[in-house]
């Protein structure tokens, strides 16, 4: 026969100085598991909701980052009326050469300067990425030094408002607008006119790359195969899509770190879960033997125990993600690329399961040698005890 | 002092919480270890022998913006200036550049400064005259070469993306060096000569070997001052701010070891107060038999704080001990090469674990301690628990 769970509740109750302090050390353990997961999980979404899946992005052949392909005007030329490509209610194709580099941008009070991505545009780049929206100001116009700036950087970096002037390549450009992107990575961006930013880095002939759009994502698809099998375009293209999903790889660092830290604090905590275990074994040692001598088995007195450690464990995961909640839709950056994105801590309902299954995991290993030992107690000795 | 060993006996009575609690204060403490071992590497430390006479020189928009030639010999015209050697990031792709072990740092040098530079490698020197002799030869890192099982006269194919062109290196050297040698070094000229006219001549960095650390920010200076009205102004920093701010392009990296320090450090609280708790509240009735002896309240408060000081310093020294075994493990790591040289038994490091355990134990035992050596006499002794 089972001893009632109530019987451990209340002795959990009786001594809650001793269970709320090991409980709040398994949260501390549960709580940096959970921000860690938090952080790689947010970095996943704003990488998600980045891509559109009929956007098909066009490369060098076997470049991995945008910042570090070439293509030619006259390889978008061609690229341009491949069969495939919707198009624009002007009627031309739906097809933006672009490209990338990077500036250095100064932190409100940190000293020292982030890496921030710079994107030259054409009309249909913009036109294509449905999830940008102007927040304020205006578009730029064409042939002229005048930048977007994305509201993750508005609101970081003080040289970046509406209204400054910022010297990107070798000129001053005057910000007109601010964008935002709906959760997307390129909120951490700045755009301007393509020809304008080509002219600013002296890099006239040699764009970076181009993002064209299918009507669907099936042609998309297609899309992709039949660029990269043109051996005369010579390019490699993938769906925008797969190509924001290969950069969460840029949080694996930081995940393994986090879920290092959390095994060996866990490590830690199921020792002093063990601790606080023992010490409940060992006061109740006549209340063990009484329990015998009413006829409940061994076994029961080992699941009794065991079912304490694990809901102690319980309690502590539980409290780790309540103390984790607050951090839900923190903004913070990772370096992508070579510059920073920004996206906001995201905890999802499963981490949040997996943080107290942690917990609980956690509980019954530290719980499995007390609960032995409470079983073992022979009946005449444990009543004899004081 | 006199109580010393009525400390120890007393911390040794229940061995077995004793031990699960030195155990648990160590394994926490070796991630703090970690943790400050890193955070002192990164930002507090001062560069050692050769890496004080290092600065490097970029381009002030970014990394990724290239400076031209040009300017090294601008640069060794600078009063102190010994040699300045280019150093430029290749990038590229080894096989497959989705496992990550292939993504190893790899860099286009000057062959014959390379070990001048770097003076604290050591190579044999016939291999050395074979990597500046030879045009496609390479040098590897004795960690590289024992990640891949690199052997002299193996050939390493790289596919170039930042320099395109498919190159083809043979290893003609194998170095070794006290911090991450995870890397691979190859002759510029070689990339060079592949490139269409228009993309020679750029350069990612420029590594300066100064002539004494005393001058470093003076000329450091006058490198940004000689620039700073050309098409590209630069940046020189020392090679230590150089390599923190590459790795600060992760994220916020300072403040991750901050919050995860505390966390750590926050636990260890908790675990060794609840020890202390536990032990202080077996022992009310004995209080009160000390104190009928005689002892002071004073007398009783030390013993207690003594015992909990004793108990996480000893899980502080063995939690420092693991560390050390983890920090060696972090620089051997692939992301080892990122990081700035790790000072693996830093005595200033074990000092700061040390006094923090003391600290920790000190706090978590004020409130037992206290409400024991407050106690009053009969009360204790009345005391069944």
């Amino acid at each position: 026969m089972a001893i009632p769970l109530s019987y451990n509740l209340r002795n959990m109750v009786v001594r809650r100085t001793t269970t709320l302090m090991t409980a709040l050390g398994i949260a501390l353990t549960v709580a940096v598991l959970l921000a860690v997961l938090a952080l790689v999980n947010g970095l996943r979404v704003t990488l998600a909701t980045s891509g559109d899946p009929r956007h098909v992005l066009v490369m060098r052949k076997g470049a991995t980052a945008e910042l570090t392909s070439l293509v030619t005007r006259a390889q978008f030329q061609d690229l341009k009326f491949k069969p495939g490509i919707a198009a624009a209610s002007d009627g031309q194709p739906l097809a933006s050469l672009e490209l990338i580099t990077i500036i250095s941008l100064e932190a409100e009070g940190s000293g020292t300067g982030d890496n921030v991505t710079i994107r030259g545009l054409m009309p249909a780049g913009i036109a294509m990425r449905h999830n940008v929206k102007l927040i304020a100001g205006r578009w730029f116009r064409q042939g002229v030094n005048e930048a977007v700036v994305g509201k993750s950087l508005s609101d970081r970096y003080p040289a970046a408002r509406l209204g400054k002037k910022l010297r990107l390549g070798r000129s001053d450009w005057e910000i007109v607008g601010v964008m935002d992107a709906a959760g997307g990575a390129q909120a951490s961006e700045i755009w301007g006119d393509a020809n304008q930013v080509a002219a600013d880095w002296n890099r006239v002939l040699y764009m970076s790359s181009a993002l064209v759009e299918a009507p669907d994502a099936a042609t998309a698809k297609a899309l992709v195969n039949s660029i990269g099998d043109d051996t005369r375009l010579d390019l490699g293209a993938e769906l925008e899509t797969d190509y924001f999903a290969r950069q969460t790889q840029s949080a694996t660092p930081i995940e393994y770190t986090g879920i290092f830290v959390a095994i060996i604090m866990a490590i830690g905590s199921s020792f002093a879960a063990m601790n606080t275990m023992y010490a409940a074994v060992s006061r109740r040692a006549r209340e063990i033997g009484t329990l015998r001598v009413l006829g409940f088995s061994k076994l029961s007195i080992l699941t009794s125990f065991w079912l304490e450690s694990v809901l102690l464990a319980g309690l502590g995961g539980v409290i780790g993600c309540l103390l984790v909640l607050p951090l839900n839709g923190v903004t913070t950056e990772v370096g992508a690329n070579f510059s920073q994105l920004a996206f906001a801590f995201h905890i999802t309902p499963e981490s949040m399961v997996a943080g107290v299954v942690f917990a609980i995991a956690l509980g019954s290993v530290g719980g499995l040698f007390p609960a032995a030992a409470a079983a073992r107690k022979e009946i005449l000795s444990a009543l004899r005890e004081i | 002092m006199r109580f010393l060993p009525l400390i120890l006996r007393n911390s040794w009575r229940n061995r077995r919480r004793t031990l699960l609690t030195i155990a648990s204060i160590g394994v926490s403490m070796c991630l703090l270890g970690v943790m400050i071992a890193m955070y002192s590497a990164f930002w507090l430390s001062k560069p050692q022998d050769n890496q004080a006479l290092r600065l490097v020189v970029r381009n002030r928009v970014s990394l990724a913006v290239f400076l031209p030639l040009a300017y090294q010999q601008e640069i060794e015209k600078i009063p102190g200036v010994r040699m300045a050697m280019v150093d430029t990031w290749f990038g590229g792709t080894y096989k497959d550049a989705r496992e990550a072990r292939n993504n190893f740092p790899r860099f286009s040098v000057e062959p014959e400064k390379l070990f001048t530079l770097f003076a604290e490698w050591t190579i044999p020197e016939d291999q050395k005259q074979a990597f500046i002799h030879e045009r496609t030869a390479c040098v590897i890192g004795r960690d590289l070469a024992n990640t891949f099982n690199f052997h002299l006269g193996d050939r390493i194919p790289l596919e170039g993306d930042i320099f395109p062109g498919n190159f083809e290196f043979i290893v003609r050297g194998i170095f070794d060096a006290a911090s991450n040698s995870n890397v691979m070094y190859f002759n510029k000229e070689y990339i060079d000569q592949s490139l269409p006219e228009r993309r020679r001549g750029q350069v990612d960095t420029f590594y300066i070997l100064i002539d004494d650390p005393q001058h470093s920010s003076r000329i450091a200076d006058a490198v940004d001052a000689q620039f700073r009205n050309s098409t590209s102004a630069t940046k020189t920093e020392s090679e230590q701010a150089f390599v923190v701010g590459f790795l600060s392009m992760l994220g916020d990296v300072r403040m991750f070891l901050v919050w995860i320090s505390a966390a750590v450090m926050f636990t260890i609280l908790l675990v060794s107060a609840n020890t202390m708790a536990m032990s202080v509240r077996e022992r009310v009735r004995e209080v009160g038999v000390l104190k009928t002896l005689g002892f002071t309240p004073g007398t009783i408060l030390g013993l207690i704080l003594g015992e909990a000081v004793a108990i996480s310093v000893a899980g502080g020294t063995i939690g420092y001990l693991i560390s050390t075994v983890l920090l060696k493990g972090v620089q051997r790591s692939p992301m080892g090469g990122f990081l700035p040289a790790l000072r693996v038994m830093d005595p200033a490091v074990a000092a700061v674990c040390i006094a923090l355990a003391a600290l920790i134990g000190l706090l978590s035992s004020l409130v037992p301690a206290l409400g024991a050596s407050g106690a009053p006499i009969v009360e204790a002794l009345r005391s069944t628990d």
